[in-house]
């Protein structure tokens, strides 16, 4: 039985109750950062990274804190974990580092993290909130990578870098610019309500 | 004229909601209705100003002078909150009218990304002063409230239209949303 519980904690994250499709949080970096593959699959990371250390810490610390402070307490956990993974990827990928940009200290405000923090790692033990934090954190990659493989494919040509069009090819400008990253999330939303809604 | 290209810029060009996707979780949320919006808009813009003001201080007069300016993202998170949490206070004393129509709209602001990233960009003005700063977050906090309250007029209407069974609600939200931000597009060889 515990292990079906934990199986859930993972899988509810990625399809039923996905960040970003589903619960719409986050929609900031989601929309921002994915004019290419690589910079969405490397924002999911990062925010998998303080998603799944914020709700271990929190889980831990849960009956340390105090009600009334919990949520300022719960933002500084994050803040310390954001600021660890700014660190990080200034020192190893500063190529990433500065096509995030602004967005790496947006992790902080980051809805889903605060979100799991709230709503799930402050009520339950370590092991359920860590596959909480990787099902719904895995969910967020998945989506970012999705919506940066399309916008990047319609809008360049090319995936994770690789052109897979001749250098002369009309492509869609404007899915690589900022109205085509609504749009391409509009009809992704549509399209994974019609692949939900078959299944259940 | 610095002051004049900052304006225009923020306001129309790089539109802190509709280029630069800032602030999206309360533009998509609290726009169904053109008075909430305003609400909200008339909130961001006093807790923006304030905050950009507090934190450009703090980040040239101590975390600088202490060279502990990595601690920027966790001293900036927290003087937000706090402020947050303040203005509602006095807000409520001082003046309740005010209070009644922002009020609701306060603790929503904490988790507003846009205040957050017009705080950490006002630092990277060029011949930044602190009038330039927080002259740079009220142009950002105007261009805030056109998007928002143009988005919610626009949803007003669209409760009336025959929307296809799978596009409703988010849907056709973002692609208002992406329609709109391509409109501002046009803005681009202003500045």
């Amino acid at each position: 039985m515990a292990e079906m519980n934990q199986k859930q904690n993972f899988l509810k994250g990625i399809i039923k109750e996905n960040p970003i499709f589903v619960m719409l949080l986050g929609m900031c970096p989601t929309l921002g950062v994915t004019s290419s593959a690589f910079n969405g699959l490397g924002m999911g990371v990062a925010t998998l990274f303080v998603l799944l250390m914020s709700n271990i810490v929190v889980s831990l610390v849960k009956n340390l804190i105090p009600a009334k402070v919990r949520i300022p307490a719960f933002i500084i956990i994050i803040a310390s974990f954001v600021t660890i993974v700014e660190m990080i990827l200034e020192a190893f990928v500063p190529l990433l580092y500065e096509q995030l940009g602004i967005f790496i200290p947006l992790i902080v405000v980051n809805c889903i993290i605060l979100g799991r923090a709230e709503a799930f790692a402050s009520k339950n033990n370590v092991l359920s909130s860590i596959f909480d934090a990787l099902g719904m954190g895995i969910g967020f990659v998945l989506a970012l990578t999705i919506l940066g493989s399309v916008r990047e494919m319609l809008g360049s040509g090319s995936l994770f870098g690789l052109t897979f069009l001749p250098e002369t090819a009309n492509t869609f400008i404007l899915f690589i610019l900022p109205p085509g990253a609504f749009i391409a999330l509009a009809y992704l939303t549509v399209m994974f309500n019609r692949l939900t809604s078959k299944t259940t | 004229m610095d002051y004049i290209i900052i304006l225009i810029a923020a306001v129309f060009v790089n539109n802190i909601v509709l280029s630069q996707f800032l602030g999206i979780c309360p533009f998509l949320g609290v726009s169904n209705k053109v008075s909430t919006s305003v609400g909200m808009s008339g909130a961001v813009l006093f807790v923006m100003t304030i905050a950009t003001t507090v934190t450009y201080l703090l980040n040239q007069y101590v975390l600088i002078p202490a060279g502990l300016d990595y601690l920027r993202t966790i001293t900036f998170i927290l003087v937000i909150a706090a402020l947050v949490q303040m203005v509602e206070i006095i807000l409520k004393k001082a003046s309740p009218p005010l209070y009644q129509a922002l009020g609701v709209f306060l603790p929503l602001i904490t988790t507003n990304c846009a205040v957050l990233g017009v705080a950490i960009l006002a630092l990277g003005l060029e011949n930044g002063s602190l009038v330039k700063a927080v002259f740079f977050a009220i142009s950002n906090s105007l261009g805030f409230g056109l998007a928002l309250v143009v988005f919610a007029s626009i949803r007003e209407q669209l409760e009336l239209a025959n929307i296809p069974e799978g596009m409703k609600g988010v849907p056709i939200n973002l692609l208002v949303a992406g329609l709109l931000s391509l409109a501002f597009l046009g803005f681009t060889a202003l500045v």
